[in-house]
């Protein structure tokens, strides 16, 4: 047994709301630049729908993940190492620019320029790969909320596979249509096929964690990864010519803070947490026979934080104490494993994701009230499952290979989990056979309650730091100062004053003011050093308490910056050196 | 043996050698992040799918070619029976289709450089310069295949001439009056070449460079450490590492 550390993550699809927070904060974090104007490391989608890009998940088309071969031996979709190498000057299976969309800007300057006329200038869609006018026809979101979907709903792989089946399951009428969100970032797999398809070795995946990365100095633009990977999460920058991918904000979460997208995401829906996983079983385990089986072998490769011999083989692997500690509070450990309520994303690609779904248990109190019935009783929640206006089928086609026996499982779990709330919060008597229904006890039905509804951030979130392990090294913190209220205390201040001293790193300075804004009670106090105001909740009218520092009185001594309410002096330095 | 012969054959491939080694030496230390084939496919597949293998496997080819041309004497053809018409007649027809098909790709890639409105939207003055030259080398490589085997003209030998100039160069001995002794086109075609080896160093062509091949030899799964991190910087003074 080999143990290794994985940062998961898990999704409670029940409380998204289709918002694009997550998305459009990601990308204003990582992907605002030339070049990249079309990746969405973080995107949402309307399911039943396309995906993006679009139609990903058919690997018919786009040759991604793995597959098994007649002697149970995995083989990369696309090709072996020599196909990879023969097809190397020109990748037969890379998607388009348009099967992405194609990235546009709008030519604002002529609604200034325009000359006097009849009409009113417009502001005409321009691209930006071409720099030519063109039509706006697609782009990252275009069957958003189901927009379209008579005409793109069919064209879903997933709809496609179960209409075969029966033509009944999916209506895009609008009186019988269904819908959920499924927001998608990189999987961090524990087989990833993107790292195994890359022939420079540029990709990795870090041993400590497990964030699968790519070296910008190693890549050399050869684009096997964005065919490797069967999820489409690895995509190539235009204009440096290099793979870049979702990178777990590993800046972050470094020093345990979570991801952006899991930190501006307005429902709380995720989870991120360690797994201990058995890193000599995962090629076992990925390649199992049966596609149904592959999520039991999955979870079979998460290991018991609190198993003695796992801990031990935990240490005799180098993971430090508060890693193992870490991975015994994991959220997403409870939720997988103990729990088992979260499920991986198309496991049939045999990759092995590391991002987790609770699926959605559509409105079926109310549907079930409407028709005359107590909604939620157990026993009428169980029994409608079956009927949900979300079928079975369709989620077990995500997120268990095609098996509905999980999915119906989970469902029934949430279901149980109403049902035996609703006698604890009327306090009446509960009723333990509803646990038992479920194979789960009373006491976790209320635990599972709390980390699904009323969770906090640090139980939401619990991320050992890179460091703590190595806290002596960390040189910029090493200060003899650093006794509680000393200089050494605060972010971005020396013992000679503001900002003397080595400059901080980043990455501890924001952890410090962000830290402190989540956890002060009151508006930062402005007498205090290193306290900061945030001004994005600022209107810009007014003058907030605290957005300046308080006035001098005359008998103190001018220093050196000057107040900002005062009169301008066109006379100091400071003021020659502004344009 | 004239003073520009010297320069041409003796002076000028040293200083394209030095230009090549250090050029890239530099280039891989200081521009990790640029070198990188700078892939178009993304905007335009349909004429990349054809124009590029062709023109890339034709290219291989023709490097084998070259280097049996040149490494290979030719004493030792002779002494496996090979006789110089017959050498030729498969020099001829081996590196014409290869030549041919490397020109064919090129001239596929640089159209729909040209056409296609992205692919040009991206193309550097660099990139263009490259093109020139690329294309030079080649056409006037594949001239001297047809004029140098004598279907056109008159038939050149030019294993007797620059194929010892070109194994004299290893051992710092330039052969200078073998060079010399040889026709137009091919002191062309040797030009031009130096030229490209040249400035490849600081165009898009290093990605040839590192072709992948250790790709065949490696394990599918990378696994790296936490690398830059503080454990890896060195230590101040006062904080080393205890036991």
């Amino acid at each position: 047994m080999r143990v290794m550390a994985q940062l998961g993550m898990v999704m409670n699809l029940d409380k998204c709301i289709g918002c694009h927070t997550c998305s459009v904060t990601c990308k204003q974090a990582w992907t605002n630049r030339s070049g990249v104007e079309y990746v969405w490391f973080n995107n949402v989608e309307t399911r039943p729908g396309q995906g993006y890009p679009r139609r990903y998940s058919d690997q018919e088309t786009w040759k991604g993940g793995w597959v098994r071969t007649a002697r149970g031996r995995l083989r990369l979709r696309a090709g072996g190492r020599f196909k990879k190498l023969l097809s190397i000057f020109a990748n037969p299976v890379l998607p388009n620019i348009r099967d992405y969309y194609e990235p546009w800007t709008y030519d604002y300057e002529t609604l200034t320029d325009a000359p006097l006329g009849d009409d009113f200038p417009v502001a005409q869609p321009k691209s930006l790969i071409s720099g030519q006018p063109m039509a706006v026809e697609w782009s990252a979101n275009w069957d958003d909320d189901l927009g379209g979907a008579p005409e793109h709903g069919p064209r879903d792989p997933i709809v496609e596979r179960i209409r075969t089946e029966s033509e009944d399951k999916v209506r895009f009428e609008y009186e019988r249509a269904f819908m959920f969100f499924l927001p998608r970032i990189c999987e961090h797999c524990l087989n990833p096929s993107c790292v195994a398809s890359c022939p420079s070795g540029a990709m990795y995946k870090r041993a400590e964690d497990g964030i699968v990365l790519v070296d910008q100095d190693q890549c050399r633009g050869w684009r096997m990864c964005v065919t490797g990977c069967p999820y489409k999460k690895v995509y190539f920058n235009h204009r440096t010519g290099k793979a870049e991918k979702c990178t777990f904000c590993y800046p972050r979460v470094e020093v345990g803070l979570p991801t952006v997208c899991s930190e501006t995401c307005v429902g709380r829906l995720r989870y991120i947490g360690l797994f201990l996983y058995d890193a000599d079983r995962v090629t076992e385990a990925a390649s199992v026979e049966n596609e149904h089986d592959l999520y039991p072998a999955q979870l079979e490769l998460l290991l018991d934080p609190h198993d003695p011999q796992v801990i031990a083989a935990a240490r005799r692997s180098g993971i430090a104490e508060d890693w193992i500690s870490a991975a015994q509070h994991s959220p997403v450990y409870k939720l997988a494993k103990q729990y088992r309520v979260a499920l991986p994303l198309h496991p049939e690609f045999r990759t092995m994701p590391m991002v987790w779904y609770i699926p959605p248990l559509s409105p079926v109190v109310d549907r079930l009230t409407e028709t005359g019935h107590d909604g939620e009783d157990a026993g009428n929640l169980f029994g409608a499952i079956d009927a949900l206006r979300i079928p079975i089928e369709y989620l077990a086609e995500l997120f268990t290979a095609g098996d509905p026996e999980p999915v119906r499982t989970v469902l029934q779990k949430l279901a149980a989990m109403r049902s035996y709330m609703r006698d604890v919060t009327l306090e009446r008597p509960r009723d333990e056979s509803i646990a038992t229904a479920v194979g789960m006890t009373g006491g976790e039905i209320v635990e599972m309650y709390r980390l699904l509804a009323i969770a906090k951030y640090e139980q939401r979130y619990v991320i050992p730091t890179a460091y703590s392990g190595e806290a002596r090294e960390l040189e910029e913190l090493g200060c003899s100062l650093d006794v509680d209220g000393g200089p050494g205390m605060v972010a971005g201040s020396g013992p000679f004053g503001e900002a003397s001293g080595r400059p901080l790193p980043v990455s501890v300075e924001t952890f410090h003011a962000l830290r402190h804004r989540q956890t002060s009670e009151e508006l930062a106090d402005p007498g205090e050093p290193g306290a900061r105001i945030n001004l994005l909740n600022w209107d810009g009218k007014g003058r907030p308490a605290g957005l300046f520092p308080p006035r001098r009185t005359a008998s103190e001594p001018e220093s050196g910056t000057a107040d900002p309410t005062a009169d301008p002096r066109p006379d100091t330095p400071m003021a020659k050196d502004r344009p | 043996m004239s003073g520009v012969d010297v320069l041409l054959w003796g002076v000028l491939p040293y200083v394209m050698v030095v230009i090549l080694v250090s050029g890239t030496i530099w280039r891989y230390r200081y521009d990790k992040f640029g070198w990188t084939t700078r892939s178009s496919e993304l905007y335009e597949s349909r004429l990349l799918r054809i124009g590029s293998p062709l023109f890339h496997f034709g290219l291989l080819v023709v490097i084998i070619g070259h280097v049996i041309g040149l490494l290979i004497p030719e004493s030792w053809t002779d002494a496996i029976g090979l006789s110089e018409h017959a050498y030729h007649i498969q020099a001829l027809v081996l590196g014409g289709i290869a030549g041919f098909c490397t020109l064919v790709g090129v001239g596929i890639l640089v159209y729909r450089r040209r056409t296609s409105g992205p692919v040009f939207m991206a193309t550097t003055r660099n990139d263009k310069l490259m093109y020139v030259v690329l294309v030079a080398a080649i056409v006037a490589g594949l001239a001297t295949t047809v004029l140098g085997t004598g279907i056109i003209g008159e038939q050149h030998s030019y294993r007797e001439t620059v194929s010892p100039w070109f194994r004299s160069l290893f051992v710092l001995q330039p052969d200078v009056a073998s060079m010399g002794q040889s026709n137009l086109e091919f002191k062309i075609h040797t030009l031009i070449g130096m030229l490209l080896f040249t400035i490849w160093p600081f165009t898009r062509l290093v990605h040839a460079f590192t072709a992948p091949l250790a790709y065949l030899f490696r394990p599918y799964i990378v696994y790296r450490s936490r690398d830059a991190g503080p454990a890896t910087r060195p230590t101040r003074r006062g904080w080393d590492r205890v036991g």
